[in-house]
């Protein structure tokens, strides 16, 4: 017989590599929104609704008097990029967990995870698809819903907007692969709890009002939640124009949380993963 | 398939060992509190096996029998409770990315993205084994082309295409990585008679040119015979007989002359009853 040619298998892969097959889900994923497109208009539609509803509660206070000039203008101003956040940071989360439902709905996961691929490329690859998805879908409704209202945006900082998009964005990656140990461990149920994670973090996150309302024990679980930091800032710089050094804490803290939370999120998913092996659990669901 | 170029592999006659695996699932769930005894499934039990280099090898047995689970365990997709399984020298487990570098599987249930095209689903495949995107293509089409199936179907979505035409995708799938260990778990149950003779032929010249190692599982007893350098019977977790299916045969035959003596009449010897009867004991019996 022949004597048999293969490359020693590497045990670790080099930056390189792992940015390649970490842009393969990236394109996988791609693949399949481009094959959803009905489904991407339907979220469009409901986050363009979801925006106009929550902000026109804003422009009928002003209309009746309630609140009246600037302060009108910032309230306007405030839900509407409480609900755009809560677009993106919803599509970011949505994007990461839900895959992990998908693949086991379509019984690709044993394939996935049977892949030589390191799992940090597997679940970054999969996080950085769902920012550009949120970046795009979140720019499209602004673009729709703006025209709706006057708001005056020249006070805006929009680098300073940008630096925090990107470090917020990053502190949500942890808890988007978080919310996706959930289908995984749990092929029935999973699903249902990855909704009620984001249902906590729309609660205590200061969506659609300061976190200073909520309660003092909600307002103490506000400080855990990345998204707490990313409303705050980004409505500091959009609505005030602060800049870099006046939302330097909050770039800190979520940073922190991205520095955290990413290693933890992927050590959960791993450790998960292993559990799932030892009971079965990967096979085919639906 | 290109040939494998640097030669570093460890040379092995033996690129599969397994020893003493055993696994028992505890299915379903079960609230901590309960006093209910957990219902246990012993899949595999006890079971060891060597593949000799370049030979297709042969497990049959009922479904429910533990062939797949068997499979799995192999796949690094159930973790054994017992026992070791070396892949060219590497552990199992505790070198799993090398193994999955070495190994490629086609199950029974050909999962696939169904809105994405055959073509796009090889794509993603062949990428997270770290080929680029013109190697995938050109090996996806040679694969696809000696299974006979046209350039149309590959472009279609994989939900758009029969069972046995998925199946073929997966069979490509498998193959797209040049694997030196092929596990193949009935990969043509559900096929029609053609589609079946196709892959039987691609599995046995693959085998022939390229010097793969192929563990083949199937409750067909033609297709192991025409198939498998060595066979063994796997009935209720366990490895009851194994040899070539000349030893079989001739060890069953008694009076009568060998070359009157097929598989089944060997499974009916060693356990009393048909594979069909087996199946039907195992869904009895849960």
């Amino acid at each position: 017989m022949a004597e048999l040619q293969f490359p020693t298998p590497a045990r670790r892969f080099t930056l390189g590599r792992q940015t390649s097959l970490g842009w393969a889900f990236v394109e996988r994923q791609t693949n399949l929104w481009k094959r959803h497109w009905a489904w991407e208009v339907v979220w469009l539609v409901y986050g363009v609704v979801n925006t106009l509803a929550i902000t026109f509660i804003a422009k009928q206070l002003a209309a009746e008097g309630i609140v009246k000039g600037h302060q009108a203008e910032e309230l306007i101003l405030f839900l509407l990029i409480g609900t755009l956040v809560w677009a993106y940071l919803s599509a970011i989360l949505d994007d990461i967990s839900l895959v992990i439902t998908w693949e086991r709905w379509e019984g690709t996961i044993e394939h996935t995870l049977m892949a030589p691929v390191p799992r940090v490329a597997h679940l970054l690859g999969t996080a950085v698809f769902g920012v550009l998805h949120a970046l795009v879908r979140t720019a499209l409704i602004l673009v729709i819903a703006l025209p709706f209202f006057a708001v005056d945006l020249s006070h805006a900082n929009w680098a300073t907007a940008a630096l925090i998009l990107a470090v917020g964005s990053a502190s949500l990656i942890g808890l988007g692969i978080l919310a996706g140990v959930l289908p995984l461990l749990y092929p029935e149920r999973g699903e249902q709890l990855s909704f009620m994670v984001q249902s906590v973090v729309l609660l205590v996150s200061g969506v659609y009002y300061s976190v200073q309302t909520l309660p003092a024990g909600l307002r103490a679980v506000s400080y855990l939640s990345p998204a707490t930091y990313l409303l705050r800032s980004l409505r500091h710089a959009l609505i005030d124009g602060a800049t870099v050094s006046d939302v330097a804490v909050d770039l800190v803290i979520m940073a922190a949380f991205a520095v955290v939370m990413i290693p933890l999120s992927i050590a959960v998913f791993s450790a998960a993963e292993r559990w799932a092996k030892r009971t079965g659990r990967l096979k085919r669901h639906g | 398939m290109p040939p494998r170029s640097a030669a570093s592999l460890p040379s092995v006659s033996r690129p599969l060992v397994v020893r003493d695996i055993s696994k028992t699932f505890t299915p379903g769930f079960r609230a901590p509190w309960s006093r209910k005894q957990p219902r246990r499934v012993r899949a595999v039990d006890d079971v060891s096996l060597e593949v000799q280099r370049g030979s297709i090898y042969g497990l049959i047995g009922a479904n429910g029998s533990g062939k797949s689970t068997l499979i799995r365990i192999l796949s690094s997709l159930v973790l054994a409770d017992a026992g070791e399984v070396r892949v060219f020298g590497f552990d199992v487990e505790r070198d799993s990315m090398q193994v999955r570098q070495l190994i490629n599987r086609v199950s029974a249930d050909p999962s696939f993205f169904r809105q994405m095209s055959a073509l796009e689903n090889l794509l993603f495949y062949g990428r997270v084994y770290g080929l680029d995107g013109a190697e995938v293509r050109a090996r996806s089409n040679a694969i696809l082309d000696r299974l006979g199936l046209d350039g149309g179907h590959r472009r279609a979505m994989v939900k758009e295409l029969s069972r046995g035409q998925q199946q073929k995708i997966a069979v490509a799938r498998a193959f797209l990585t040049s694997p030196v260990l092929m596990l193949l778990d009935e990969p043509t149950t559900g096929l029609d008679p053609r589609s079946k003779r196709e892959v039987q032929t691609f599995v046995r010249e693959v085998q022939r040119d390229h010097d793969a190692t192929i563990l083949l599982t199937t409750h067909d007893m033609d297709e192991a015979e025409a198939l498998c350098d060595r066979i063994a019977f796997l009935v209720g977790g366990r490895i009851v007989a194994e040899g070539t299916s000349a030893e079989l045969r001739a060890a069953v035959a008694r009076d009568r002359p060998v070359a009157d003596v097929d598989l089944e009449d060997v499974f009916m010897a060693l356990t009393g009853k048909t594979v069909e009867e087996d199946e039907e004991e195992v869904i009895l019996n849960g």
